[in-house]
């Protein structure tokens, strides 16, 4: 393998039902940030059916090139043909760095590619560079410089490793949703646009959907939420919620929860706030009857304020919490509303 | 039919994370587990053998003290065990560790590989797809609810959104979510038949079409330049107010120190 002939920083620009995903745009932001130091190109991957049109908001983020695969066999995802497009991308174009979303989709699809291009994938990525690898120059080892420095939890979000892979190229990582930054969209830019078609015959590993169920999306997305509203165990009961919607209302926030609550079916898996659930960090985050186990912790520890309501003062989340209180949430939170809402009315 | 589950034992992280007094992880303290999605999968593969009749074999790679999850999958109902160790084999990254099984893989035969979503320690969720990659075979992630039709499966999938119902020719594997059943007890009977049954051992010479370079820490193509415990947020104020009025006084005038009201 010739290391030097792998140029430039790729993106999976992730899209469902013919709509870019924001990971997309969040992957270009931080692709854009690397290559500077490697003077390369952002290029992003585009994968689907029918999906030319998006391109061009692909290159108001920050894509100087965007790579299109379109196939009718490429409409839903499946992991064959989506591997194989991106592969197939990959050995063709020789990028130095892939960067995909570790979404569900992109934690099916970097394994499978990973392995077929025979390279390294680091998994959930929350921290990026561009560095040398030793760190540190170690005599007797070669320092490679301009190398791509993947930063990941492990272990439940208690340690924490940054992991490099000097001897094969590209370089790829999957990066946790909600933790880079999208630039402010460029209106009007344009990217050269290429159309990259390898093929796709089906094989036994093109599996057949046989149906797709959609949940019904009643909800607005956590991750976008200024201020949430979350709820644990401590609650209660899935009615006694009301008291932390009735907050949310009056503050503007949204309401999430912790695995507890998702567990006892009290909420919806996608308000779960967490390692197993969404990483969120928005503005303000109420941890509302939440112990703070370190799953949790994980998930929105990044936020800019937390304010954590417990009866148990030994409850880890005051580990965390910017202001902890210790109380009774089914007192102070209905207290905390009409305060709020007589506070709000005056201004 | 035959069904292998690929298993691994973990430190648990659930239930008490234990730390040194210099704020290091203390994972001797911790307890050794089977990893929950793998446990899943495990339950799974014996309600397959429940329902259509099944030979279940089950597979770990690590260090010999991995039998104790090997015990435990035949005290559960597994038929078979095989733990693959070789000193050579340590420090092997996601590559590694699938080209590892993959190359014990190829000396069994078998319609289903299952393995858990993700390990809690390494928490990658990448070594099931790609052990598939390397055996050519079909690969369906995030499992919820298995069948079987004849030769083919046919899977409940989910996806952030969504789920979606898949069919696959077998041979194929399916990676497994803790969230896809309650795993069994191990029973009294199945315990005494898990200590008298053998667990076969392999090392690096059983493995199949593998080459050395991609084998254990030499043969792993990310390399880790730094590591440590994490680092938190330190703790802020904490406030036992004396009345709800108190608390709310408090949290009030917090928002407003910080412009949120």
């Amino acid at each position: 393998m010739n290391l030097e002939e792998y140029k430039g920083v790729y993106v999976f620009a992730q899209q469902v039902d013919n709509e870019i995903s924001g990971i997309a745009y969040e992957l270009l932001g931080k692709a854009k940030e690397l290559a500077q130091p490697l003077n390369a190109e952002v290029t992003a991957v585009l994968i689907g059916s029918g999906i030319k049109n998006l391109a061009d908001s692909l290159a108001e983020y920050g894509a100087d090139k965007v790579i299109v695969v379109d196939d009718p066999e490429l409409k839903e995802y499946r992991t064959e043909p989506y591997a194989h497009a991106l592969a197939s991308v990959i050995n063709e174009f020789k990028p130095e760095i892939v960067l995909v979303g570790a979404t569900a989709i992109g934690r099916d699809l970097g394994p499978t590619v990973s392995a077929r291009v025979a390279t390294g994938l680091t998994a959930d990525c929350t921290v990026l560079e561009i560095g040398d690898f030793p760190l540190v120059a170690v005599p007797g080892q070669e320092q490679k410089h301009n190398q791509l420095l993947m930063t990941r939890p492990a272990f439940g979000g208690n340690t924490i490793a940054t992991i490099a892979c000097p001897n094969n190229r590209p370089q790829m990582a999957t990066v946790r949703p909600g933790v880079m930054q999208k630039i402010d969209p460029i209106k009007g830019a344009k990217a050269n646009v290429v159309e990259y078609n390898p093929g796709f015959t089906p094989n036994k590993k093109y599996v057949t959907i046989k149906e797709v169920v959609k949940a019904v999306k009643n909800t607005a997305d956590i991750m976008d939420a200024k201020i949430l509203v979350s709820g644990g165990r401590g609650v209660g009961s899935p009615e006694n919620f009301k008291i932390l919607e009735d907050l949310a209302a009056v503050i503007g926030g949204t309401v999430s929860c912790s695995r507890a609550v998702v567990d006892a079916g009290w909420k919806p898996k996608d308000l779960q706030v967490g390692q197993t659930g969404k990483t969120v960090r928005p503005n303000v985050y109420f941890a509302i009857g939440i112990s703070g186990a370190i799953q949790h912790v994980a998930g929105m520890e990044e936020s800019d304020i937390i304010i954590a309501i417990n009866k148990d003062e030994d409850a880890p989340i005051f580990d965390v919490a910017d202001f902890g209180i210790v109380g009774d949430l089914n007192k102070i939170v209905p207290q905390l509303t009409e305060k709020l809402k007589a506070e709000l009315a005056n201004k | 039919m035959k069904i292998v589950v690929c298993i691994k034992q973990v430190p648990d992280t659930k239930g008490g994370v234990k730390f040194n007094p210099d704020g290091t992880l203390d994972r001797a303290a911790m307890l050794a587990i089977m990893n929950p999605d793998d446990k899943a999968g495990l339950e799974a593969a014996l309600r397959l053998k429940d329902q259509y009749g099944a030979e279940v074999t089950v597979l770990t790679m690590g260090l010999p003290k991995a039998t104790d999850v090997l015990q435990e999958a035949l005290a559960m109902g597994a038929d078979n065990a095989i733990l693959v160790t070789d000193r050579v084999l340590g420090g092997a990254d996601t590559w590694a560790t699938s080209t590892t099984i993959a190359g014990a893989l190829r000396n069994i035969d078998y319609d289903l590989v299952i393995t858990g979503r993700q390990a809690i320690d390494g928490d990658t969720a990448q070594v099931g797809p790609q052990i598939a990659e390397h055996l050519g075979l079909p690969v369906i992630s995030y499992t919820q609810d298995i069948k079987i039709d004849g030769k083919k499966v046919i899977v409940q999938r989910q996806f952030d959104d969504r789920y979606h119902i898949l069919e696959a020719e077998m041979p194929c594997l399916l990676t497994a979510l803790a969230e896809l059943n309650e795993p069994r007890y191990m029973t009294p009977g199945g315990c005494f038949d898990a200590v008298k049954a053998e667990i076969t051992t392999w090392g690096r010479k059983d493995l199949k079409d593998v080459d050395d370079s991609n084998l254990g820490l030499a043969g792993s193509p990310t390399k880790i330049a730094k590591a440590s415990d994490k680092v938190r947020k330190g703790a802020g104020e904490k406030v036992t107010p004396d009345s709800p009025e108190d608390a709310v006084s408090y949290i009030v005038d917090k928002l407003k120190v910080k412009h949120v009201i």
